[in-house]
């Protein structure tokens, strides 16, 4: 059972090992242009592991940031995943010794692996979170320590290939819009996403659409219960 | 030492904010946060499709076509196979030529 989970595991995070090779590759080479050692580079993708927010600080480090503002920036950048450990609190009730790590290695591409809280059939379901989440974050950290190290030098164009996380995300869609019954949450998601998207520009909208979408989710709650 | 001190920093802020939920419901899970835990997952997972597509210009060239043709791709694989790692293979490597041979 455990080669089944390790096999499994390995096997669902092979569209987030090309995703995180190419964008940590990204960072690495970020961070090298900036002037900074692959040490630095390795701290950040194993101690921080937060993709967007890495690409961030960068810029916090070069500029020589305050810690006041390192912190409040890592708060606006990734206050979303306040919202994926609301959802996840019910899946990691019994992950037991694995816990503290899934609770660190919760990212969006790990998030939306999981978050379904199915596990493959015959694989340890606590093993199997535990190893898909290692899995991906050594990805992470291998490739920003390739970027770091080997700067821009590639033998073909990679150009494109981080739609595959645009991919992950549109398959994760698409396959609980086909086992869910209630298409409501995911409508809601997207539509409100949209919206803010149009009414904050590209740069602003996360924040708020995540907080629509919990304001939305919530009045439908009430509306559910009226009608039992 | 600066770049250490910023780099905890963000570290333990992240590590708080990812934390927060499991430290607070520890004991009992509020019903309303249980329905939010059940709702939420599509919802974001809707929210980061839109996320990913957003730098689009619809007005620009090429208008978003390599991404809408490679994200349909994406979608009738997954409905025809039910197997993630087949529809997101296809879709990447059909976004690449696009973007590298055509626009």
């Amino acid at each position: 059972m455990k080669m089944r989970t390790l096999r499994q595991a390995f096997y669902r995070s092979i569209p987030v090992l090309a995703g995180y090779v190419v964008l940590g590759t990204g960072f690495g080479i970020l961070m090298r242009d900036a002037g900074y050692g692959v040490l630095w580079t390795a701290a950040m993708s194993i101690f921080i592991y937060a993709g967007s927010m890495q690409y961030v600080g960068v810029g916090l480090l070069s500029g020589g940031a305050s810690v006041l503002t390192a912190a409040i920036t890592t708060v606006m950048v990734n206050a979303r995943h306040l919202f994926y450990s609301i959802s996840m609190i019910d899946t990691y009730r019994d992950s037991g010794k694995y816990k503290p790590y899934l609770i660190f290695a919760l990212t969006d591409e790990t998030y939306s692996l999981l978050c379904d809280g199915k596990t493959p059939e015959g694989t340890d379901p606590e093993l199997y979170r535990f190893l898909l989440s290692l899995f991906n974050q050594s990805y992470w950290v291998a490739g920003s320590v390739t970027g770091s190290l080997i700067g821009g030098v590639l033998p073909f164009s990679t150009e494109g290939i981080s739609f595959s996380m645009t991919a992950l995300f549109i398959a994760a869609f698409t396959e609980q819009w086909l086992t869910a019954g209630d298409h409501v949450p995911a409508l809601t998601g997207v539509l409100c996403t949209f919206f803010c998207l149009v009414l904050f520009g590209r740069e602003g909208f996360l924040i708020p659409a995540m907080l629509l979408i919990t304001l939305v989710l919530t009045l439908l709650r009430k509306r559910e219960e009226g009608r039992i | 030492m600066k770049t250490a001190v910023l780099i905890t920093a963000m570290s333990v802020t992240t590590i708080l904010l990812r934390a927060l939920p499991f430290l607070l419901f520890r004991r009992r899970t509020p019903k309303y946060v249980t329905y939010l835990g059940r709702v939420l997952p599509p919802a974001m997972i809707g929210l980061l499709v839109v996320y990913c597509l957003k730098d689009i210009t619809p007005g620009i060239r090429p208008y978003g076509i390599p991404e809408l043709i490679a994200a349909a791709c994406v979608v009738i694989v997954q409905v025809l196979k039910r197997n993630s790692l087949v529809s997101i293979l296809a879709g990447t490597v059909i976004y690449m030529v696009l973007v590298q041979k055509m626009f």
